[in-house]
């Protein structure tokens, strides 16, 4: 079958059977390898994205089910040369070690920001529970939204 | 990662259409609405439908309103937007209770109420939060639509009173004066299935409770009604020792099953513990005691 | 000191060696651009799947694969039959055992390799598993280890010449018997503990996973793979697949977690080569997570009886008598003379009198493994024990844990310390590092708090731990593994540009190599970090060396690139010396720049000597051009970097969940090459301590059948479990180390479990007389303890 979704702004249309995965469709299909994967039963959020602006476990939402929604993955966090303030804010609070979280946990917190411009620990540390971190103990994934929320409003960070 | 076996998949387009496919596709078909019961079923393997008939486009199914007399929340309502329902959290906060700790945020941004309830699996926390609440549902099919009390929908582990062409769209709670509830779960982590939860709701007439609902999750085969604990509370006087005697009696009342969560002792503790505390906090927000 | 314009300048923010420098190779990271093995995709690539055993123990009847093999898009199935012709059905444990790559007679274990399927993607070689029949006899299972030995038990390794019960290796020991007997006898207390330190699991959020590329016409293997010791796989694959080792080329590119979990070979990676060898394709083999937690290497499993005695308030003896279970085939990872790891070390960091411990490994029908997370080689078991034995006997004294281990501690005049198992501690001040946690703690208010909560019926608890442990293996003349020294070397290559090139043997999994590894020569050559590229990863561009587990990077490792950087700031002093006409000797250094003593303006900064060594212009008498140098590095000891921490726990008395409220830690790692890596290294740690104290665990039924292949059941820690953890430092330099730096990855997993579960202890022991508690301490476990019935897990 064919599906067709905005995936970073861009309209992509292939045909896949029903049963891809949209982690894989973003992985594979598309070729973004940012979207990790690193379970079996939507426990450990590595593949998180953007649908409709929200957080999804993308191995457990069917590429069919996005036809005619839009995806962001992690390659779109940087635009023009610029990075989000959240990227800035990871890198600034060394909230990762081994990346392969990082994308899923970044996505959460653009998420988490989008709606709460200013949330305490508490809250994101609620909005990242569905994410597991195994390197870093989550104490700077803490620090570094709480960064990007103090950073938002200024300009975006050179890369 | 692991996969899913093939299937055929479309889309439904109106209520009466994704009827008309479950009719016409026959017992091999299911629903997908979130997809986050179903699927990881899928992957590993434990279900493959033939065919998949997908009802997220179904907007008219998602809603959360009062109407006569009733709270009404289609079953396509996220759990998101239950946890943050305002009405819900004024009328039955027993839901915001729940939600807070159904899985976690993310996987609250596509499971639905309906997938949740028709999942059946006896951990599940909205069955419990709509029995204590004294809810009904809508089934339709083609036939037209019928409401079923709680106790009626839960046949078993795993199963509903939906039967094949048939589709759960709406759940219903009374509204009645002097409400309060709430919902407690004791978990081995946060998103983690219930070792055991207790749903609870008070109706306060003046000082003393004219109804009472109790439900429990994760501590029988499906969700556990104890009315007897119910019998209990009506015409009483909310008092510490009172709900400690419903709790016993709701510990009494459960048959939970030994497993990686916990023996069959500490569960029905739980359960009237967890019975004790929803009870106490219901009576307590009834009475507008708390927050 | 003079002030020369265009020597790069440091900062806070930017140091020119050690410092909190950002690091280099979160560039990629936070863009999704890192490359991991299911990232890379080669033309013509196939898929490889592993059909598993569902029987924990049975007779393989039969196995018919023609189903499988007319799947259209299936290219080949590989069964033990079609490996033994290639040599290839068992292969070399790092233990010197033996491992089926794919089951031929039985299957040993729930999730032993059976098959392998090759496709053409990868959602075809999984519905090509469910093609392939295989009809077992199922035989009975051995699932607990203490019943591994009875006489009556099914020999699991028939496969085994020999072999006639469970045993797995000879009983181990170290110590002295009867010097410990004696202790016992003249001591006044004792206390007497059996405690178990479950199985659990490394589970990096990356499952392991491997592509083969084998180039039929030049006989090449190209192997792509996240594995913490590449030069030691290649030469493991040169033996067991009969190729030529120079013709094998292993690219660890970026690894999304190892924690020891990526060291052992796997069946799977075995497959995937042979796959790529017989069809002359790239084949990829990528596990998902219930092979991972099912069938590759876990962690721990030790079950253990300690006594410990004490005399007059200072503790003289320790006795420990372990079962290890090993699972179906011996593939522990630790060096050759050390059966048991580094178990040893359970003496601690107390200046006992006497000290006895034995080891006995067994074979049950379970995953191979053992050796794993953070382990230090057993230091995790040896720590979690010497640290509960304490709290115990201090419990039995009604002595504060605290006091009782400074009184105890081995005091700072007596280092280099020889304990009583043999091990030479390097240095250490431990009763300062204790002092700080107590500071940061706020120990006696805590108390305080803890006294008032109780007269409330509120349950809150205070553990402590200190842990000395000894990573870095090691010296060449005392270990190996598998015959190779476990040396490691550095290249330093500096251009004619001045800027540098280090390749090294360590093998990052996450741990910043691309930045820590950068700011030493940044430290010894003034060369800023950003100018030095870190090569490490590829076993054609980077020294032979044993990789990365044990905490040995920076002992090693970093060794190595002191003492590499430092030859060539050596030869770039005679360099120097001849450019500035005057005697080497005359010269003086600051970091970047060689100069004449006395007078200062005269020097020459590294980019001046480097440019002139690749110049025609004259170089010293006999000295070649270029400026770059090589080393091995032979350790001359493991280093012991040391903590002490301290966790609080608040109970529900009800239901009986904990929370670990605080948690405070002090390391002393010796020199911290950044204070930020070192900081991180250790929250992860700590958090992973949190989820082994109250979480993970790999449990079977009596049939063997594994109860926690998921993430839905083997439960890691979220953000809301873990506290915001409260770190502290004290440093005293390893007198051996180039740098005096020690070394800390694993020193948070070996130092927090203990520190949680004697604060669950030390909550309910007054009020419902709880002496002991098994880990994972879940709600349900916490419960029957406060009820009496503590029981250990399965």
């Amino acid at each position: 079958m064919n599906v067709s979704m905005t995936v970073n702004g861009e309209r992509v249309s292939h045909d896949v059977e029903p049963r891809m995965l949209l982690v894989h469709f973003i992985r594979e299909t598309l070729g973004l390898k940012g979207t990790h994967w690193g379970c079996d039963t939507s426990n450990c959020g590595a593949c998180v994205v953007l649908m409709d602006g929200e957080p999804v476990k993308s191995c457990t939402v069917l590429a069919a089910m996005c036809e005619g929604h839009e995806i962001r993955t992690v390659e779109s966090l940087e635009s023009d040369g610029e990075l989000d303030p959240v990227q800035q804010g990871f890198h600034e609070l060394h909230a990762l070690q081994c990346g392969f979280c990082t994308p899923g946990m970044q996505m959460t917190a653009r998420a988490l920001l989008d709606r709460n411009p200013n949330p305490s620990d508490e809250e994101i540390r609620t909005a990242i529970s569905g994410s597991i971190c195994r390197c870093t103990g989550y104490k700077n994934i803490v620090g570094a939204v709480r960064w990007a929320a103090e950073h938002e409003s200024t300009t975006r960070q050179e890369a | 990662m692991q996969t899913p076996a093939p299937f055929e998949y479309e889309r439904a387009t109106s209520v009466d259409g994704a009827i008309e496919a479950l009719g016409r596709l026959g017992s091999e078909a299911r629903v997908i609405a979130g997809g986050h019961s179903l699927l990881p079923m899928m992957k590993l393997r434990l279900a493959s439908p033939e065919h998949l008939v997908d009802i997220n486009d179904l907007d008219e199914l998602s809603y959360i309103r009062e109407q006569d007399g009733e709270v009404r929340i289609g079953a396509l309502t996220r759990h998101v937007d239950l946890l943050e329902s305002e009405l819900l959290a004024e009328r039955f906060p027993l839901f915001a209770d729940a939600e807070h700790v159904i899985a976690d945020p993310v996987v609250r941004n596509r499971g639905t109420i309906g997938g949740s309830l028709c999942q059946a699996d006896a951990a599940e926390d909205l069955s419990a939060v709509c029995t204590a609440a004294k809810a009904q549902v809508v089934i339709r099919g083609a036939d037209g639509e019928r409401v079923v009390a709680m106790d009626d929908f839960h046949v078993g582990p795993y199963m509903t009173a939906v039967g094949d062409g048939e589709l759960l769209t709406e759940v219903r709670v009374p509204v009645r004066a002097g409400a309060g509830s709430a919902h407690e779960k004791v978990e081995r982590r946060a998103g983690d299935w219930a070792i055991a939860a207790a749903s609870a709701a008070v109706w306060m007439d003046g000082g003393t409770i004219a109804d009472a609902g109790i439900a429990l999750a994760a501590v029988g085969l499906t969700t556990v009604h104890p009315s007897r604990a119910e019998e209990l509370l009506r015409g009483k006087t909310p008092s510490d020792e009172l709900f400690a005697q419903a709790g016993e009696i709701a510990s009494s009342e459960c048959s939970p099953t030994a497993d990686g969560r916990g023996p069959v002792e500490y569960k029905r503790h739980l359960a009237g513990v967890l019975t004790q505390r929803a009870l106490r906090r219901s009576a307590a927000r009834a009475m507008n005691e708390e927050a | 000191m003079a002030v020369v314009e265009n020597l790069p300048s440091p900062s806070a923010e930017r140091p020119i060696g050690f410092g909190r420098l950002k690091r280099k190779e979160d560039e990629r990271f936070i863009r999704g651009q890192g490359t991991y093995v299911d990232d890379i995709e080669l033309p013509g690539m196939l898929h490889g799947a592993v059909l598993r055993s569902p029987y924990a123990h049975a007779r393989i009847v039969s196995i018919d694969t023609s189903n499988a093999l007319a799947h259209p898009n299936v290219a080949a199935v590989v069964t033990a039959k079609d490996l033994e012709t290639l040599g290839l059905a068992w292969m070399p444990t790092i233990s010197y055992d033996t491992q089926a790559v794919l089951a031929g007679d039985k299957v040993r274990f729930q999730g032993q390799e059976v098959a392998f399927v090759v496709a053409t993607d990868k959602y075809s070689a999984n519905d090509a598993l469910s093609l392939i029949d295989v009809e077992y006899e199922p035989l009975p299972a051995v699932v607990d280890a203490r019943t591994a030995l009875d006489p009556d038990a099914p020999v699991i390794r028939d496969d085994k010449s020999g072999q006639r019960d469970n045993l797995a290796t000879p009983l181990w020991e170290a110590g002295d018997e009867a010097a410990t007997d004696r202790a016992f006898a003249e001591a006044d207390t004792v206390v007497k503990r059996d405690i178990i330190y479950p199985r659990c699991h490394p589970a990096p959020l990356e499952t392991c996973g491997m592509i083969a590329d084998f180039n039929p016409k030049t006989g090449q293997l190209d192997i792509y793979n996240g594995n913490q010791a590449p030069h030691a796989h290649r030469t493991v694959y040169a033996h067991v697949a009969g190729l030529a080792e120079h013709m094998i080329r292993i690219r660890c590119q970026d690894i999304g977690g190892g924690f020891g979990n990526k060291v052992p070979v796997y069946p799977g990676y075995v497959c995937a080569i042979a796959a790529s060898i017989v069809a002359g394709v790239p084949v990829k083999w990528v596990e998902n997570r219930s092979e991972n937690l099912l069938s590759t290497g876990f962690a721990r499993d030790y079950i253990m009886h300690a006594e410990i005695c004490s005399k007059d308030g200072k503790v003289t003896g320790l006795r420990v008598d372990t079962i290890a279970d090993h699972g179906a085939f011996d593939s522990t990872a630790q060096p050759t003379k050390f059966p048991a790891g580094f178990f040893h070390i359970v003496c601690g960091s107390y200046d006992l009198e006497a000290s006895h411990v034995k080891v006995k490994a067994v074979y049950t029908n379970k995953a191979p493994g053992g050796v794993a997370y953070r382990c230090s080689f057993r230091i995790t078991e040896a720590v979690y024990l010497v640290e509960r034995m304490v709290d115990a006997l201090a419990r039995e004294m009604k002595t504060d844990p605290i006091e009782l281990r400074m009184r105890n501690f081995i005091p700072p005049e007596q280092f280099p310390y020889e304990t009583t198992t043999g091990w030479t501690y390097d240095s250490g001040e431990y009763a300062k590092t204790m002092k700080v946690a107590t500071e940061i703690a706020g120990y006696e208010d805590l108390r305080r708090e803890q006294a008032e909560k109780r007269a409330r019926g509120e349950l809150m608890g205070i553990g402590v731990s200190f842990f000395t442990e000894g990573v870095g293996a090691g010296p060449r003349k005392h270990m190996d593994i598998l015959g190779l020294s476990m040396n490691d070397g550095a290249d330093l290559r500096v251009h004619p540009s001045g800027k540098a090139v280090v390749s090294i043997s360590a093998q990052t999994q996450g741990q910043g190599h691309e930045t820590t590894f950068a700011q030493i020569v940044a430290e010894e050559l003034g060369v800023p970090p950003e100018d030095v590229e870190v090569r490490h990863g590829d076993t054609d561009r980077s020294p032979y060396g044993l990789g990365t587990y044990g905490s040995r990077s920076t002992p090693v490792s970093g060794g190595a690139v002191a003492v590499v950087s430092r030859k060539v700031r050596d030869k770039a002093r005679l360099i120097a010396a001849t450019m500035l006409e005057t005697r080497p000797e005359d010269l003086a250094w600051e970091k970047g720049r060689w100069y004449v003593k006395g007078d200062p303006e005269q020097g020459a900064m590294i980019e001046e000597i480097s440019e002139r060594a690749y110049s025609g212009e004259p170089m010293p008498a006999g000295m070649e051009g270029g400026l770059d140098a090589q080393v091995i590095y032979d350790p001359p000891n493991l280093t012991y970097p040391y903590g002490a921490y301290i966790a609080v726990v608040d109970i529900d008395p009800d239901t009986a969940q904990v929370t670990v409220r605080r948690f405070i830690a002090v390391d002393d790692c010796g020199v911290r090459i950044n204070p930020m890596v070192v900081d991180g290294q250790i929250h992860g740690g700590l958090a992973e301590g949190v989820g082994i104290a109250l979480m993970e665990l790999i449990s079977f039924d009596s049939e063997g059948n594994c109860l926690n292949s998921s993430f839905m059941d083997y439960l890691i820690p979220t953000a809301l479990e873990c506290p915001d953890f409260e770190l502290g430092e004290t440093v005293t330099p390893c007198p051996h180390h180039p740098l005096g730096a020690k070394g800390v990855g694993e020193s948070p997993n070996v130092g927090s479990p203990p520190a949680i579960v004697s604060a669950v202890i030390d909550a309910l022991h007054e009020t419902h007389g709880v002496e002991h508690i098994d880990m994972p301490c879940t709600p349900a476990r916490v419960w029957a303890a406060m009820q009496g019935r503590p029981e250990p897990p399965q």
